[in-house]
């Protein structure tokens, strides 16, 4: 009932403006069409104006409204590049975008018909051409060197010394793997996994994912100021892994492996007193559209001081080993010993 | 031959008889469905795709109505939208797969459907005969199957919304494996099938259509009009068919290939896949090669969409300002600077696929380079109202607001193209709010103007002007509320497509501006019925039109009768002797010579 009372008055509404809009029509003819159509250019001209004026007002007022709902400060030191580049973009981009829109706008308003105005017939100039053809393009340039720099330095291969970790999508979150004592990330094999005892599909057959850790609830644990470099892959459809807080960004793609490193600057703990936020967490988005539980492939990151993630990482146990409680000795044993030296050492190599 | 038939025969029955008496009779001749419905006409081809592109523009924008209630009110129910999508919003609430369904048809809706043969469709088969001076296309019978391809497609794509496992919904981009996979998502089934279908059919209307709009423009026009005399665009329809006919073909393969990785056990797209808890057999397979085939229609389909609205903004700029449009040649190079980089810039949706990143360098340096010839144009535009006397009818104000949105959106193309930016800002908000601003709604005021501007062409009645601007101003202001604030999501990394932020502790906070989103987008859409209601509502009643040139203007297209029949001009077709753009002092106190005056003695050609 009420719907049809909607639909009733929502017509009512569009009847009523038609007939004004009708009547308007009439009224023209009456007071003179050529009367009322320099009425209406100058309205329009000064409405424009309006629009224009209003619309930079809110530009400034969109700005402030928001930018406490912004990122904070860049948690990578790729970010803080980031940071730099966006803000030369961003003022090259708007002193463009208020220039052109106010000439837009104002010649539009100076130029209105008038009785007395002839326009000024004025086809071409060449100059002109060449000025705005070599300007937008050195400009351009510039914004493509910087860019250039940039990107080669994000997509350069991650220093010796940087942390290992392997991150897998599936539908719908992210499974993580650390490579344990030895440094390295055994091999695994699609047609080995298993959701009952091996996720990944490991290979038993290699020694070196026997000490591999895996984490499936989407966390992973960082070294403050320690580089790290994420070994990204996807079990079924394409996802992302997506860092806004570190302004980086990677698709995982099945059968391809692709790779992405970074350095974090600050520890969960630590940006949670820069943001002011006691729930701040790094958070791992899904950035490409993977199916119904898109929204919800959420991980997250700890970014903590070397002590608290040894200590973190004492505390796990190898995949082989929680999924082979009863296993033979090699394996176990190699857990052992290798859980009694300081626990970085995949990074010290 | 029936082209053949229709023009010896348009021209016999005018040349024997001039009278107007029997100009009516011969119109009750055709039969209903020959002049309605199988119409090899131009100008009713070009009504024809319109109102279809107006129908799926109003489908398409429902969906967006409804995806932005979820977005703005994920804790509330609508139980109009159980009403509207039963089983898919129980109790009022729309289902994830649902949300993702209606955003990928929404995408592939206003993409295809209704910004490529809507606009296209519409704007080439209505002015290219008659700016040219043709008695209609090169091949009306091709252009009749044109429509009735786009149509079938149509008809597909709208059964494929009421399948039982829903449409399409692994985006508009629709990349495998999640397109390709039954398992990977519901709208993976049978849904996807019918869209694989309707975009195979739909591709053959384009090139249908785009192979004859080339050859027309090529071929036929009349003496006098040699290319450089032809209005701007004339030369942006051409450029747009070029694109399609070169891209298109390319999508086809690429879906082809899908058709054959979802139905008959191929790997062309997939790999090393576990998924419903078994291993697939596929090996070898790249998903990444079904995107290069996708972008590469898919970027110069960005052009596709912009450049009908380019060249009917220079067209109405120039017209409306009583000034000729500054810098022709400029323009026309420039449109040739863009379709020939318009193919060269496809990976830049491609820089985080891990891809190498040498060849995304490369495509940083080209994709930046567009925005020469982009920029190209605006100036020009700017120059061409500078010193103008100008006239803010309703198709002037949408021009004006066309050049408004391009500047906005192309800007933050800057951001996107950049490799280096793009690694945090893709998939973002700040992507839609770029594409939607640049191609969505300036495309759609390109696409208002035109219809305004050439209305009383089609009809030979006027649309309301009160009702166009308040139309003009609430859609203008209306697309910058909601999409200026998405940049500010964007650049907080908020990701696309999502149904829901509220588990996020990183993008909850934008839940208010959600909120103010959607409070605009439903009253945007509502605004839109303005233009419908006047459309039609004009269409039977609106005011007669007396002056067959009611603009002023000076290309061919208003030598033609009020009330035009099909093979354009009554006796023979008019000579041209200048070009398009001759708004100037004519000596008897008219602002314009039009195309077909010839030159007075010592003026000098343009």
């Amino acid at each position: 009932m009420s719907g049809l009372l909607i639909i009733a008055l929502t017509t009512l509404v569009f009847i009523i403006i038609y007939q004004i809009a009708k009547a308007s029509e009439y009224a023209t003819v009456l007071r003179g069409e050529e009367k009322v159509k320099r009425q209406v250019n100058r309205l329009m001209a000064w409405l424009l104006l309006a629009f224009f004026i209003l619309g930079v007002w809110g530009v400034i007022q969109c700005h402030y409204a928001l930018l406490d709902k912004m990122l904070p400060v860049s948690a990578s030191e790729h970010g803080i590049q980031y940071d730099k580049m966006f803000t030369v973009t961003l003022v090259i981009t708007g002193i463009v975008f208020f220039v052109t829109q106010a000439m837009l706008f104002w010649f539009a308003f100076r130029y209105q018909s008038t009785d007395k105005r002839t326009s000024f017939y004025f086809p071409h100039n060449n100059k002109l051409e060449i000025i705005w053809t070599t300007v937008p393009a050195i400009a351009m340039a510039v914004l493509v060197a910087v860019g250039l720099r940039n990107w080669g330095k994000m997509t350069s291969e991650a220093p010796a010394d940087a942390a290992v970790v392997e991150v897998v999508g599936k539908q719908f979150n992210w499974i993580i793997r650390y490579p344990g004592p030895d440094g390295v990330l055994g091999k695994r094999d699609f047609r080995n996994i298993n959701d009952a005892n091996n996720v990944l599909g490991l290979d038993w057959n290699d020694k070196a994912g026997k000490d591999d850790i895996i984490v499936e609830n989407g966390e992973i644990h960082l070294v403050v100021n320690k580089p790290v470099k994420f070994v990204i892959g996807s079990r079924d459809v394409i996802h992302d892994v997506g860092l806004p807080h570190f302004r980086m960004k990677m698709d995982a793609v099945p059968g391809i492996v692709t790779t992405m490193w970074f350095t974090p600057l600050y520890t969960t703990k630590e940006m949670k007193e820069i943001t002011g936020n006691p729930n701040f967490v790094y958070e791992i988005s899904c950035d490409q559209m993977c199916g119904n539980g898109h929204y919800a492939m959420r991980g997250t990151i700890i970014v903590e001081t070397e002590e608290e993630y040894n200590k973190w990482l004492r505390s796990q146990k190898s995949y082989y080993a929680n999924m082979h409680p009863d296993a033979n000795a090699p394996a176990a044993s190699d857990t052992t010993e290798s859980n009694n030296q300081p626990l970085a050492h995949n990074n010290d190599n | 031959m029936s082209h053949q038939e229709v023009l010896v025969g348009a021209q016999t029955a005018h040349g024997h008889h001039a009278d107007a008496g029997h100009h009516e009779h011969e119109h009750h001749k055709q039969h209903f469905i020959t002049k309605y419905i199988f119409s090899q006409d131009h100008k009713m081809i070009a009504k024809q795709f319109l109102v279809t592109g107006i129908i799926w523009a109003v489908i398409g924008a429902l969906m967006s109505v409804f995806f932005r209630l979820q977005l703005g009110f994920p804790e509330d129910t609508f139980p109009i939208m159980e009403t509207f999508l039963g089983e898919w919003a129980k109790g009022g609430k729309l289902s994830p797969e649902f949300y993702y369904a209606l955003v990928t048809m929404h995408g592939t809706i206003l993409v295809f459907f209704v910004l490529t043969a809507g606009l296209t469709g519409t704007f080439a088969n209505l002015l290219i005969p008659l700016q040219i001076g043709a008695r209609d296309m090169a091949s009306p019978f091709m252009n009749m199957l044109s429509y009735w391809f786009f149509f079938v497609a149509s008809v597909i794509m709208f059964i494929s919304l009421f399948v039982q496992t829903g449409p399409a919904s692994g985006g508009w981009t629709t990349y495998p494996p999640l397109s390709a996979l039954k398992e990977a998502s519901l709208g993976s089934g049978i849904g996807m099938d019918l869209w694989l279908i309707a975009m195979a059919l739909f591709v053959i209307s384009s090139l249908l259509g785009g192979l004859n709009y080339i050859s027309t423009i090529l071929n036929m026009r009349t003496k006098g009009m040699s290319m450089t005399r032809m209005p701007l665009t004339m030369w942006a329809l051409l450029f747009t068919a070029i694109l399609g006919v070169l891209a298109f073909p390319v999508l086809l393969s690429g879906f082809v290939l899908l058709i054959f990785d979802r139905n008959f056990g191929t790997s062309f797209y997939l790999s090393e896949i576990f998924i419903a808890g078994k291993a697939l057999p596929n090996i070898g397979g790249s998903a990444i090669l079904y995107q290069h085939l996708f972008w590469f229609l898919g970027h110069p389909e960005v052009y596709i969409i912009m450049l009908p609205g380019m060249g009917i903004a220079s067209e109405i700029l120039s017209n409306h300002s009583r000034k000729p449009i500054f810098g022709y040649l400029a323009m026309i190079i420039s449109m040739v600077g863009i379709t020939v980089l318009a193919f060269l810039v496809w990976a830049h949706h491609m820089f985080v696929t891990g891809m190498s990143p040498f060849l995304g360098s490369i495509f940083v340096l080209l994709t930046l380079l567009i925005a020469v010839p982009s920029a190209v144009k605006v100036f020009n535009w700017l120059t061409t109202i500078w010193r103008g006397n100008i006239r803010f009818t309703v198709p002037m104000m949408y021009a004006l607001g066309f050049v408004s949105l391009f500047i906005s959106g192309g800007l933050t193309g800057i951001y996107l193209g950049n490799s280096a930016l793009d690694i945090h800002l893709h998939d973002t908000y700040f992507v839609i709010a770029h594409f939607h601003i640049v191609m969505g709604v300036s495309a759609f005021f390109g696409m208002f103007a035109g219809i305004y501007h050439w209305f009383p062409k089609m009809f030979g009645r006027k649309m309301n002007d009160t009702l166009g601007y308040i139309h003009f101003f609430i859609t203008l202001i209306g697309a910058y509320l909601i999409f200026w604030p998405m940049h500010y999501e964007g650049v907080a990394g908020m990701p696309r497509r999502y149904y829901d932020y509220t588990a996020w502790e990183s993008f909850r906070q934008f839940q208010d501006l959600n909120a103010f989103i959607s409070i605009v987008v439903v009253v945007v859409f509502f605004a839109q019925f303005l233009f419908i209601i006047n459309f039609f509502v004009s269409m039977f009643y609106g005011r007669k039109l007396k002056d067959p040139n009611p603009w002023g203007a000076t290309t061919l297209e208003w030598t033609t009768p009020i009330d035009v029949g099909h093979g354009n001009w009554e006796g023979e077709i008019p000579e041209v002797h200048r070009w398009a753009y001759d708004y100037k002092d004519d000596g008897n106190g008219n602002d314009f010579i039009p195309q077909t005056t010839p030159l007075k003695p010592g003026e000098e050609a343009h």
